[in-house]
């Protein structure tokens, strides 16, 4: 790696950690405008125009609270929690393509933030870790609501965890790879059927895999219809009952930016990802009818996958937050019981499913 | 148990369906329905820009009329504040003196009048009870809120209306053209 790739690659991860961050600010905006309009209201419309600058509002409230510390609790490890639960949530991003490489001349420039082999079991990695922040800091608070909460947290990751990892397996039989690069590369087909070219998108041939890997999601996330966590009729607030200021703030934070991550992983692994209908034929209309250079015409044509690739990100965050005003909280046995004898069951079916296609040739 | 009203249904309470145990179906159902919300007319009134239409029989904050000649109508006979269920309305008589016809319509006039607006229960009584069609409850304008409790007894300073034709209240007796142009031309000459 020379150091002008390196220089390259590097901008790319803070255009990424920026862009993360941004999009997190939003989704406080946009959770709040999603929920009165489905609601009926408007919501949040008084600071800015259309009430855009509200994040901004919300963040110098946040940094203008006072900074409280239970009485007997850990200081080390009452601010150690909400920054482990925000590097984390950070850096699990590190590894998903947000498009293909762009080139200037020689220089090839991936806009991922760094390309490994294992991608899929690093995102894995990380995302296990994000539940000892919630842990620490429900440890830390020396408050029962707190530790409960942080119990459920860790109980409830851990088992949808399983279920999502068997929903995955089945996606790796099929692609035989664990980089979340080459996974994407193989949900098109350049010369095969152009009609759209959605159907080479993993969704369709992993239905039942998919819908493991959502309500999963949602498991992982804390998000409502399972976010038992931090449910406020029972916990006062869950795992964050003691915190305030920024320190809340960054549990907050790392949330939205975990959904952020976890809809985009979504869409790597069942929606083609940086992939978009008609794709061939719109590099071919740039080379052929357009007076760009070769390199331009492969460059806008990347760019607009990563404009595919953001839409589907917020597609999915539009989901969720559909999802979290529409349902209410499951209770925690129901959410274990669905869990442990419903979705981890149904996956290693799942498994076994696409195993005998693959082997009778039906999918590959 | 017998059932003497009739209205008594039998339950029946059948094990869930396959369709109905996936719950799926009935998810999709529940996120069409808030989809269906997402698109419709927002029930919220954006209050400053944007106003309640008021019927047009509210009653809202009082008003003392003057008559087609600018002259308070007010005769301060009390009939009012004995009406008032609330106790809300005080007022000193005085006589008007020589000099004054063009201020005060009756011999006797209100030298203060006060309403204490946050007894008033708004019911209109006093309008009702008033022989010289004086006071009237406006039905566009409410009794705006204040910090101090002090403010929200309404002198005459506040509570009678302008001379002008074109300022005065909608509400009570209101004055014909030729009348409205004669004060115009008085008010001009003044």
């Amino acid at each position: 790696m020379t150091f002008e790739t390196l220089g390259w690659q590097g901008l790319v991860i803070l255009v990424i950690f920026g862009l993360s961050l941004l999009i997190a600010t939003y989704c406080t905006y946009a959770e709040r405008v999603i929920a009165a309009f489905l609601q009926d209201r408007v919501g949040p419309d008084r600071a800015g125009p259309y009430g855009l600058a509200q994040p901004l509002a919300d963040a110098v409230k946040m940094f203008t609270k006072e900074e409280f510390f239970p009485g007997g609790a850990s200081k080390a490890l009452f601010t150690f929690g909400p920054c482990l639960a925000m590097t984390t949530a950070l850096m699990s991003s590190a590894v998903i393509p947000f498009g293909n490489a762009v080139q200037f001349g020689s220089t090839v420039v991936h806009l991922q933030g760094i390309e490994i082999n294992v991608g899929m079991l690093y995102v894995f990695g990380i995302v296990s870790l994000g539940v000892y922040g919630v842990m620490i800091g429900g440890w830390a608070s020396n408050n029962k609501f707190s530790l409960l909460g942080a119990i459920r947290a860790a109980s409830q990751n851990i088992s949808y965890e399983l279920a999502m990892g068997l929903a995955l397996i089945a996606v790796l039989m099929m692609s035989g790879t664990l980089s979340l690069r080459e996974i994407t590369l193989q949900q098109t087909h350049p010369n095969g059927w152009h009609l759209g070219d959605i159907f080479t998108w993993n969704v369709f041939k992993q239905p039942i895999g998919f819908i493991i890997f959502l309500v999963c999601a949602f498991a992982e996330t804390n998000r409502t219809p399972f976010d038992l966590p931090e449910c406020e009729t029972e916990l006062v607030g869950g795992y964050h009952t003691e915190y305030s200021s920024m320190k809340l703030g960054l549990y907050l934070f790392a949330e939205y930016i975990n959904i952020i991550v976890v809809t985009a992983v979504m869409s790597v692994l069942y929606f083609g990802g940086f992939n978009y209908p008609f794709q061939y034929e719109f590099l071919d209309f740039l080379t052929t009818k357009t007076s760009l250079s070769p390199d331009w015409a492969h460059n806008v044509f990347v760019l607009m996958g990563v404009v595919a690739m953001f839409s589907k990100i917020f597609t999915g965050i539009f989901f969720f937050m559909w999802v979290r005003w529409t349902l209410p909280r499951f209770r925690y046995d129901q959410l274990m019981r669905l869990g442990w004898t419903i979705l981890i069951p149904l996956a290693i079916f799942n498994i076994l499913l696409t195993g005998g296609l693959i082997t009778f040739g039906v999918i590959k | 148990m017998q059932s003497l009203s009739n209205r008594a249904k039998i339950l029946e309470k059948k094990p869930m369906t396959l369709a109905e145990r996936a719950y799926l179906p009935a998810i999709f159902q529940g996120l069409s329905i808030t989809l269906r919300h997402f698109f419709m007319k927002k029930a919220t009134i954006r209050y400053p820009e944007e106003t309640r239409p008021f019927s047009p029989v509210f009653r809202g904050l009082h008003v003392l009329k003057r008559d087609e000649q600018g002259r308070e109508r007010c005769t301060a006979c009390g009939l009012c504040a004995v009406a008032c269920p609330a106790e809300a309305i005080t007022m000193v008589a005085g006589e008007r003196k020589k000099g004054e016809q063009n201020l005060y319509r009756e011999e006797k006039y209100a030298v203060s009048y006060e309403i204490n607006m946050l007894r008033c229960i708004f019911c209109g009584l006093c309008e009702e009870a008033c022989p010289k069609a004086a006071v009237y409850l406006q039905a566009d304008k409410m009794a705006p809120p204040r910090f101090e409790r002090d403010e929200f007894i309404y002198g005459k300073d506040r509570l009678v209306e302008p001379v002008s034709p074109d300022t005065r209240s909608k509400r009570g007796i209101q004055l014909t053209p030729e009348q409205a142009d004669k004060l115009r031309g008085q008010l001009q000459t003044a």
